[in-house]
């Protein structure tokens, strides 16, 4: 019955289909009075046809996504996107490298190590309001304005945070922040702490040097070096910081400084400017910290700077050692300023006398014998009038009188009247005990032969000091810096300080100049106490004889042994050494 | 009727499982069950990163979509034994329903990322718009075959009414993927029901000025399709992350759990989950994904082919296009082929609407695919035997 129906109506379109009208009745599931003429048979040959270009089309879809995919897996598609489809670098590097500091031993003062700066690609922030969400939850410490604010510039790289530890790192990367990105940059690190925190110096956020070694290092072209050796020993720094430190605990003063120089070499054994501050972090710090009294400071160092006094008169040859000089009265001098002893002996004293007792009057009179401008040239030739020579930038100037009168030269000569640095003190000691030559003082750690020195002094003036020195020790004002085994030589100062245009009879500043050991001496050293208090043990007295002189006794004691000098006969243990001394 | 009788005895008893097993396409059903375990697989790999990114514990989606696949097997294989009368009633029923769920959207939907396209219902959220485009095919395939037949009734025009309808809540919502895929299927039902060449051209005009339009008007359309046609011009994040993927991955992968470009690429678990797939198990993998589809969408059209009744041809041949137009943009958008397209790989990407929709369209397709006695011309040879 279809049969006919079918074959009448489109011959063409029907070809191919069996001439039966079998659906009708096949179909129990489909309506059957539509079949009764099919208008639809047409469009299903035509449908056939269209279907088989749907097939051939999605063939070509899955066929060209298979290619596609397979140059992908072989890793040989140079896609059309290759520029910016390039993965993006995840680590590059930022600031420059640095060289390792060591001390002379070859010690690490200073290294740096890797961390990680937190940057955002603005372009590639998704959601930026997730992404501070998100970072504060693991970086609570990051302020969330500000945190917002950055996230919302147009574009371009922003840091957001600096020195990630790897923990914070790790958690960050974690959130998987698209356009959050990582940078590695090196972080300056002391793993010494504060331990010599004035000569290593510190670096600023670039990593660059602005102070102490780190800044010659940037400005001595040193950047290139694989590592800097500095003179200081890392042991005798600990030593002479923590003696230091119990000192100006002890005796209650506001500050406290040391050097250790080597009087061959001028080389800083150790040096130390309490209270100091850790170069890991300098802004934790006060201005009063970061202060390096050594280098820096400028003091009027009272009685220690009769050494320079001595030594000048005696290599002018017109001070003889036998020399007597009056002080049994006060010096009255220009415009009713008189000149008193501390230690008033209201005699004749020799010149030995003046030094070990420290006379004013003594001293004061025997610079006047050789006259203003030879002290002033000797003292300048030990290089006490100029801002000395060295590798860190913090270099005090000295503090000279507007006019050098006979006055000035008077007072100069026990050491009022001019302020100069402890670092200058300590090389101007050094070359009154080392022979003779002019001493330059020195951080960085001295390979070679020794460079010509220049004689300031005659051997025989060096040699005079050094008994002179050591006189003090073993009967004058320094008794308590003397140590068994290593004979130490040296000068006290006790110096009022300025206050308010006069000197102050309380605020004093006491120093030690020293060397040692005593008969030819290695090491010059120089301690210093601001404003030091009396204790009951000390009788409250708060002179340099007091507090200074067994500082620098205690240090020695330490240091010495670990500097590789014998000892001599009379040496004893250190537990007998304290029990000699706090006896 | 004693054709009927003679054709089933060779088979089994009359039970409705039975018959629904000899009278199943095997294959494609097999391909299909691959393809949802694959899912399953696929979302260990590619959801756990995801999850903790936003917080939730690692194997959230990978629960919930293994929750999802038992009501999604249970639509797929259900569906796939209707009749081919019961499958048009459940989608008249069906749109309707869809239909005005999708029109709630618009007023009580959450917005989401600046769309409106989900409802919220007892924890989980629904998008209608996934369900409405295998319903769609179905009646649009209806109207068309009515027209076809010229049984009087204007299914044209019916047929342009209801795509009217579907396209305008999409362009609220707005969801210009489903938009671009139902504009897809439904040209390609309207070309495979005959339509002249003529209008062809006119429908291409039409679509290329509507394309246009949604490129000079809608900026992230814009935006998308600059950044594809020039890199340079903006963020290709993550098409570049998709694309480090399958570099890293190479021909054979990682190895499972090995992916890192997962925990950077945003939908890793949705849209990208090919991508993530590939670092992982290797373009092989992709490629069998990709040839599971291949073999579902040609095996089906080629049996269509043979298809005589037209309604069934055209509603099978729309949801094979519905699905293999939307699993190859997908892929080509992974493999930068295409402009970035908001479009889930059906069965495989994470999404509970997605995958039950899916199952739906396929458990149709299944149905209208089954052997019926004198449905193709494939079998002729039984009929031709039974007549002769």
């Amino acid at each position: 019955m279809a049969m006919g129906i079918t074959s009448k109506n489109h011959d063409k379109a029907s070809r191919g289909i069996p001439r039966l009208g079998y659906d009708m009745v096949a179909r129990p599931d489909f309506r059957t009075e539509a079949s009764a003429d099919l208008p639809e048979t047409r469009t299903l040959a035509r449908g056939r046809k269209r279907i088989g270009l749907a097939i051939a089309l999605f063939s070509v879809g899955f066929a060209v996504i298979g290619g596609k995919l397979l140059m992908l897996g072989a890793g040989s598609l140079t896609a059309p996107t290759q520029v910016a489809s390039a993965p993006r670098p995840m680590v590059t590097e930022g600031r420059v490298t640095r060289p390792n500091v060591v001390d002379r031993n070859g010690e690490v003062m200073a290294i740096d190590i890797m961390t990680a700066s937190l940057y955002a690609d603005i372009k590639d922030i998704q959601n930026r309001e997730e992404a501070v969400q998100a970072l504060r939850r693991v970086l609570p410490h990051l302020n969330e304005k500000t945190l917002r604010r950055r996230l919302s510039k147009a574009g371009g790289n922003v840091r957001l945070m600096r020195e990630l530890t790897p923990r914070q790192e790790y958690a960050v990367h974690n959130l998987g922040l698209p356009g959050i990105n990582f940078e590695k940059e090196f972080k300056r690190v002391y793993p010494n702490g504060t331990m010599a925190g004035h000569v290593l110096g510190y670096v600023n956020a670039n990593n660059e040097g602005v102070a102490g070694i780190e800044y010659h290092i940037d400005h001595g072209d040193l950047l290139a070096q694989e590592q800097v050796a500095v003179s200081v020993d890392m042991r005798v720094q600990h030593v002479l910081r923590d003696e230091l430190a119990q000192a100006m605990s002890t005796f209650s003063a506001k500050a406290a400084v040391g050097v250790v120089m080597d009087v061959t070499t001028g080389e800083v054994i150790g040096m130390s400017s309490l209270p100091d501050f850790d170069p890991n972090d300098p802004m934790a710090s006060e201005d009063n910290a970061r202060f390096s009294r050594a280098t820096l400071g400028v003091y009027e160092m009272g009685s220690t700077f009769k050494a320079f006094s001595v030594a000048a008169s005696l290599d002018s040859g017109l001070v003889q050692l036998g020399d007597r000089f009056d002080a049994r009265k006060p010096l009255k001098v220009a415009g009713g300023f008189s000149i008193r002893d501390f230690h008033a002996q209201k005699r004749e004293l020799s010149v030995s006398e003046v030094f070990m007792h420290s006379s004013n009057i003594g001293t004061a009179k025997m610079v006047m014998e050789l006259g203003r401008d030879r002290h002033r040239s000797f003292l300048s030739s030990l290089g006490l009038l100029e801002r000395p020579d060295i590798e860190l930038p913090e270099r005090g100037k000295p503090l000279l009188p507007a006019r050098w009168t006979d006055l000035s030269t008077m007072t100069i000569s026990y050491g009022h009247g001019i302020s100069v640095t402890p670092l200058q003190m300590t090389a101007a000691g050094a070359a009154i005990v080392n022979g003779g030559f002019k001493v330059s003082p020195t951080f960085v750690r001295q390979d070679g032969d020794l460079k010509e020195r220049k004689r300031v002094m005659s051997a025989q003036t060096s040699k005079s000091m050094r008994k002179l020195m050591r006189l003090v020790v073993a009967e004058g004002t320094g008794r308590r810096a003397d140590v068994a085994g290593y004979p130490v030589i040296g000068k006290t100062g006790t110096a009022e300080k300025a206050v308010g245009g006069g000197y102050s009879r309380k605020a004093l500043l006491t120093s030690f100049l020293s060397a040692f050991p005593a008969d030819n001496p290695r090491y010059a050293m120089l301690v210093m106490l601001d404003e030091p208090q009396g204790t009951k043990a000390t009788y409250n007295f708060a002179t340099a004889g007091w507090n200074a002189a067994p500082l620098t006794g205690r240090i020695v004691r330490r240091i010495a042994p670990m500097l590789g000098l014998k000892p001599e006969g009379n040496w004893q243990s250190p537990l007998q050494s304290v029990s000699y001394t706090q006896r | 009727m004693s054709l009927f009788g003679k054709f089933d005895l060779g088979r089994t008893n009359r039970s409705v499982l039975s018959a629904w097993w000899w009278t199943v396409d095997r294959w494609t059903l097999a391909a299909v069950l691959g393809l949802a375990m694959l899912g399953v697989v696929l979302s260990l790999a590619a959801s756990p990163a995801v999850a903790s990114k936003i917080g939730l514990s690692s194997f959230h989606f990978v629960y919930r979509q293994a929750i999802f696949l038992a009501p999604a097997l249970v639509v797929l294989l259900g569906v796939s034994m209707l009749s081919v009368r019961q499958v048009r009633r459940l989608a008249i029923l069906g749109f309707a329903g869809v239909y005005v769920l999708m029109v709630a959207t618009l007023v009580v939907g959450p917005e989401i990322k600046g769309a409106t396209r989900w409802l919220s219902m007892a924890g989980f959220s629904l998008q209608p718009s996934e369900f409405i485009k295998p319903l769609l095919v179905i009646l649009l395939a209806w109207m068309f075959s009515e027209a076809a037949k010229k049984t009087g009734v204007p299914g044209r025009s019916i047929a342009l009414g209801l795509y009217g309808l579907v396209a305008v809540v999409l362009v609220q919502q707005p969801d210009f993927g489903q938009l671009t895929l139902i504009t897809i299927v439904f040209a390609a039902i309207f070309f495979l029901a005959g339509l002249s060449w003529f209008w062809i051209a006119g429908m291409a005009g039409l679509v290329i000025a509507g394309g246009y339009s949604a490129y000079r008007m809608v900026p992230h359309v814009a935006s998308r399709v600059d950044r594809f046609l020039d890199p340079a011009s903006g963020d290709t994040y993550q098409i570049e992350r998709a694309l480090e993927a399958f570099r890293a991955g190479g021909l054979f992968g990682r190895g499972p759990g090995e992916g890192v470009v997962k925990r950077v690429l945003p939908d890793a678990h949705t849209d990208f989950i090919f991508a993530v797939a590939a670092e992982e198990y290797g373009v092989i993998a992709g490629l069998l994904i990709l040839g599971l589809f291949g073999f579902i969408v040609i095996r089906t059209l080629l049996r269509v082919q043979e298809e005589h009744d037209l309604f069934v041809q055209l509603a099978a041949s729309g949801l094979i296009v519905l699905i293999g137009v939307q699993s190859l943009i997908n892929i080509a958008v992974n493999v930068n082929l295409l402009p970035a397209k908001g479009m889930t790989l059906p069965f495989i990407s994470y999404g509970g609407s997605s995958l039950i929709a899916v199952a739906l369209a396929l458990g149709m397709l299944l149905a209208l695919t089954r052997r019926r006695a004198g449905g193709t011309l494939h079998h002729g040879t039984y009929t031709k035997r039974a007549y002769a």
